[in-house]
């Protein structure tokens, strides 16, 4: 079994007009994305709170890589995806695809970023149109952007039998009459009728069952290889993102706490949120039983976050310094690994403090 | 390869039949549509010591669910046919009345679910809803009825019990809702705890509390729990016994560290090989080939046998019988016949 | 090593022994084959609308033809098979004709109002914001009038005559629906289907066209048949009032008002356009209650 292709940095390729901003020129670049819903009540309805759902958010997404993003519910990671597809208006910050800003004056149009970055949803009864057969739902998004009846059918069919389904069989089928792992595979098909660069996964696999989760995710390594897509792979699941990712993100409370190289976060996690996190992880073997809980209570209300660092209300190393500062996400190994924590900052004040 | 068909119908029973706490013996659920019928459970035998933890491995469509609630007998009878035998304690739930069984649902048997809010009555405030239960089943009095949700609450863990007691269920976080609701589980000390993926929908680092806490309650009140669940490490942290089932049939039983260390049944390996792990990075993962069979098809043979890399033609004549792999190890797989 | 190759689902399975593949009106339709209530109630419909069509052809006499030798005769009178009403016209044949207007009253308001209630529910829906709050809000204003004071009202200040009193019904009609249509489509709206078709650069109208329409009739489709019972009793109401269809026009819900007179003489005969409309009006309501029951059904 040969290892999949490292995404190869050091050799650029030639301009070309499918890849335009040139292999060094990351894919995405996101720049202090912020998103509040306001929370309205009573009956002139006057704004008595905001979830702060995504909080000033900034990362880049190289081209050809996976980045894997993972957090725990109400952290903003889905948020986050409607936000970069432009599902959800942000309320500032900015989105460079490919060296040009979205939606601005010389930019990329939206029209044009959504041909490029296209979004697979988690499996449920409502990821697919139940009143159009699967085939007519793959077939929508080119007959949007101007293709024929018969040619979009005719595409569907291919991708159809491209992710595994036999286009005669499948292709007249309703949602309800396929299972979850072939609906995620008509999912998987629409999202690539676009011919997309980059494609958002969102909980992608964690509905299905095991046995066929392996297949979508085998699927997913193929598709990546062959149509030359860049992933962003948002997951709970930390054994499936360190399998497919290349560098992951972590998010607590709408806040990234830390993003590195796969080996790095997963071997040398420098955030006690992430080493929390790992260590929730359960092991497969009866004999190694985890008898005390790595952190206790539930991720706080992204309404009203804690001040200061949101983790400290449940860290155990919380501090003075953590109440009164919140942390910047700071370099902690080479320019690669980031993290927001005091303890990885040596001037922070924190008695834990390292460099 | 000649095997007699007829043991499957006659499962070899249990040395403990006796003394066990759960005894089922070849449970068959059959949900009738106009359309079709699909056979849901067929032919589920196995029992259950007290004190015990068993848990109920399966994908979706496996029946896992639906052997457990057919325990409880929560399936609507309109459309559901349920043949074989079930007795738990004293009672042959099989034979229950709707009326006998309303009085053993909650205090003999309980039940917890992957969504709390389906239990808990969002109208009610917590408290009020555990010493209800408590004063129906114990005919006691109200302040006793208090005391004992403060005493559960407490023992579920729930940080400043006094307070969530006046608290309504949404107001409670997803985690606390959990513990509130097996504590509204536990409140006429159940002898046996019926659990459907009540950590399935937590997130890593609150599944992880609530497992720990379900283990420490089952050790110290002694109760049997029956777990059902899909996910194979869950059952690693919780079972002592282990059933895996595929297709209404359970196709391996046995210890839980013989059936995910040493696993015999080709599901079970194929389930334990397609399971993510990290190392696994740049491979492609070994993932069990096709999809379930439908449960409207009645099948000839095993019913994994489509999906298995070491069949053989007698795979497909008749089902195969749970065989002994090693002591109380067993599988149905004619590989060990 | 044996790797789950892509091509897993590509062989046909056995699909000999399993329930055809249907559309979602396709299984409708299945289920309300074996529905026979419904299919029952549904042919007496059929009857109703046939018999009220063929009336031309099928009434024995002229139904605004009178003649005071023959008046409140009773059921069997001569040729006169159900009797004569207190002008001596032909009962039977006035039933015949009755029903064309009963039925237009019924149908032709709800249909009416789907349309135009159905068109601003799914734009407040799907737009939302302010939008939604203008429609709904105004649809709240004629909402809060009791339906039958409203519709006396409006055909009251329109004046008499069937078309204004189907006119005063489809407005009666139109804020129910529209509401109905309003929440369908905002459930609908937040599904990720829909949000899939918007990142594939749908616009507002091929979204609603494809996406939303086919899920959103269902709902809608099943509220407005279940108004049809309710528009013929309004209708004839309005007719009973003087306010509906003018005389010597027959319908039944005029019929009932005159016949009034001729209750204590011939009670039996002032039943019949009551008993029509009571028929009509339940055969609707049983038939929609079992359509309801057949598009609820998910999968």
């Amino acid at each position: 079994m040969k290892p999949m292709a490292e995404t190869d940095f050091a050799n650029p390729l030639p301009i070309n007009t499918e890849d335009p901003g040139g292999r060094q020129q990351p894919m995405l670049l996101v720049q202090s994305l912020q998103k509040h819903f306001p929370i309205k009540s009573g009956i002139l309805q006057r704004q008595t709170g905001a979830v702060r759902a995504v909080d000033d958010i900034s990362f880049s997404v190289l081209k050809g890589e996976t980045l894997g993003i993972v957090g725990e519910s109400g952290c903003g990671k889905s948020t986050l995806a409607r936000l970069l597809m432009h599902l959800i208006i942000a309320d500032s910050g900015t989105l460079v695809f490919d060296g040009d800003p979205v939606s601005e004056m010389r930019g990329i149009s939206l029209r044009d970023l959504r041909k490029n970055m296209q979004m697979v949803f988690q499996d449920s009864y409502f990821s697919l149109n139940p009143r159009l057969p699967v085939r007519n739902s793959i077939a929508y998004g080119p007959i949007v952007h101007g293709m024929g009846k018969i040619e979009a059918q005719r595409l569907a069919n291919d991708l159809l039998n491209r992710v595994g389904l036999n286009s005669e069989i499948f292709g007249a089928r309703y949602p309800h009459e396929l299972s979850g792992a072939q609906k995620q595979r008509v999912n998987i098909a629409r999202a690539l009728a676009l011919t997309p660069r980059v494609l958002i996964l969102d909980e992608a696999v964690s509905a299905l069952d095991k046995s066929v989760e392996a297949q979508v995710l085998n699927l997913l390594n193929e598709l990546k290889r062959d149509f030359n897509l860049t992933y962003l792979f948002i997951s709970h699941d930390l054994n499936v993102v360190q399998y497919i990712s290349d560098r992951v993100l972590v998010m607590y409370l709408g806040q990234i706490v830390e993003i590195g190289p796969v080996e790095e976060i997963y071997n040398k996690p420098r955030h006690p949120y992430t080493r929390a996190l790992l260590h929730s992880r359960l092991s497969m073997n009866p004999a190694d039983r985890v008898n005390e809980p790595p952190i206790g209570g539930d991720p706080p209300n992204p309404i009203n976050p804690p001040s200061g660092c949101r983790f400290r209300t449940r860290c155990v190393f919380a501090e003075g310094v953590c109440e009164s500062m919140q942390p910047k996400l700071d370099n902690v190994a080479g320019d690669r690994h980031l993290a927001a924590c005091h303890m990885t900052n040596p001037s922070s004040g924190h008695s834990k403090a390292t460099s | 390869m000649a095997y007699d068909t007829n043991t499957v119908e006659a499962s070899p029973a249990p040395p403990d039949a006796g003394t066990a706490l759960v005894e089922v013996r070849d449970l068959g659920v059959e949900f009738v549509s106009r359309e079709s019928t699909t056979c849901a459970v067929n032919g589920v035998s196995f029992s259950l010591a007290p004190g015990e933890v068993l848990c109920i491995i399966g994908e979706s469509g496996s029946g896992k669910s639906v052997t457990m609630r057919a325990l409880m007998k929560l399936h609507p009878p309109k459309y559901t046919r349920i043949s074989g035998y079930m007795r738990v304690g004293d009672h042959e739930v099989s034979a229950c009345s709707e009326r006998e069984m309303r009085s053993i649902r909650g205090s003999q048997i309980s039940m917890i679910f992957q969504e709390p809010m389906t239990s808990l009555d969002p109208v009610y405030r917590i408290g009020d809803q555990i010493a209800e239960t408590v004063i129906r089943h114990k005919k006691c009095s109200r302040a006793e009825g208090y005391a004992r949700a403060l005493e559960l609450l407490k023992l579920v863990g729930v940080p400043s019990p006094e307070r969530r007691l006046n608290a309504y269920p949404h107001e409670l976080s997803g985690g606390l809702r959990q513990r509130a609701m097996i504590a509204v589980a536990l409140s006429c000390s159940p002898t046996l705890l019926l659990a459907d993926e009540p950590t399935t929908a937590l997130d890593a680092t609150v599944q992880i509390q609530v497992l720990v806490l379900l283990r420490r309650l089952q050790q110290e009140l002694g109760m049997a729990v029956i777990f059902v669940t899909h996910d194979l490490s869950v059952a690693a942290q919780i079972a002592d016994k282990v059933a895996v089932m595929y297709a209404g049939r359970i196709v391996e039983y046995g210890p839980v560290a013989k059936v995910l260390q040493h696993s015999a049944h080709p599901y079970t390996k194929g389930m334990l090989a397609s399971t993510v792990s990290g190392h696994m990075r740049g491979q492609a993962i070994e993932a069990i080939p096709g999809s379930p069979p439908d449960m409207r098809v009645r099948m000839e043979g095993c019913s994994f046998a489509p999906r298995c890399k070491s069949v053989m033609p007698a795979c497909r004549q008749g089902t195969p019988p749970l065989l002994t792999v090693s002591h109380g190890h067993e599988a149905a797989c004619l590989n060990f016949a | 090593m044996s790797v789950a190759s892509l091509s897993d689902f590509t062989a046909a399975p056995a699909k000999d022994k399993l329930p055809p593949v249907r559309g979602y009106w396709a299984s409708v339709g299945n289920r309300l084959r074996y529905d026979y209530l419904t299919l029952f109630f549904l042919s007496v419909i059929a009857i109703i609308v046939l018999l009220a069509i063929f009336a031309p052809f099928i009434a024995p006499f002229d139904p605004t033809k009178s003649s005071m030798a023959y008046r409140l005769k009773a059921p069997g009178f001569r040729n006169f098979i159900l009797g004569t009403d207190e002008l001596g016209r032909d009962m039977l044949s006035r039933l015949l004709w009755g029903g064309r207007t009963s039925l237009l009253m019924g149908i032709v308001p709800v249909c009416l109002a789907t349309l135009i209630g159905g068109a601003l529910g799914v734009t407040a829906g799907f737009i939302g914001g302010r939008t939604n709050t203008l429609i709904m809000r105004t649809m709240d204003v004629i909402f809060a009038f009791p339906s039958v004071l409203l519709a006396v009202a409006i055909s009251g200040t329109l004046g008499g005559g069937a078309k204004n009193g189907m006119l005063a019904l489809t407005l009666v009609f139109i804020p129910s629906i529209c509401r109905v249509a309003e929440s369908a489509t905002t459930q609908v709206r937040a599904l990720d289907f829909v949000e899939a078709a918007r990142a594939s650069g749908g616009s507002t109208v091929s979204i609603i066209r494809t996406h939303i329409l086919g899920n959103v009739l269902g709902p809608v489709f099943i509220f407005a048949s279940s108004l049809i019972s309710v528009s013929i009793l309004l209708g004839s109401g309005l007719s009973f009032l003087g306010l509906g269809v003018e005389p010597p026009t027959p319908d039944w819900g005029l019929m009932l008002s005159t016949l009034r007179a001729g209750i204590y003489t011939q009670p039996l005969l002032c039943a019949l356009p009551g008993a029509a409309i009571f028929i009509t009006s339940l055969s609707f309501n049983l038939v929609s209650d079992g359509l309801r029951q057949a598009m609820d059904v998910k999968s």
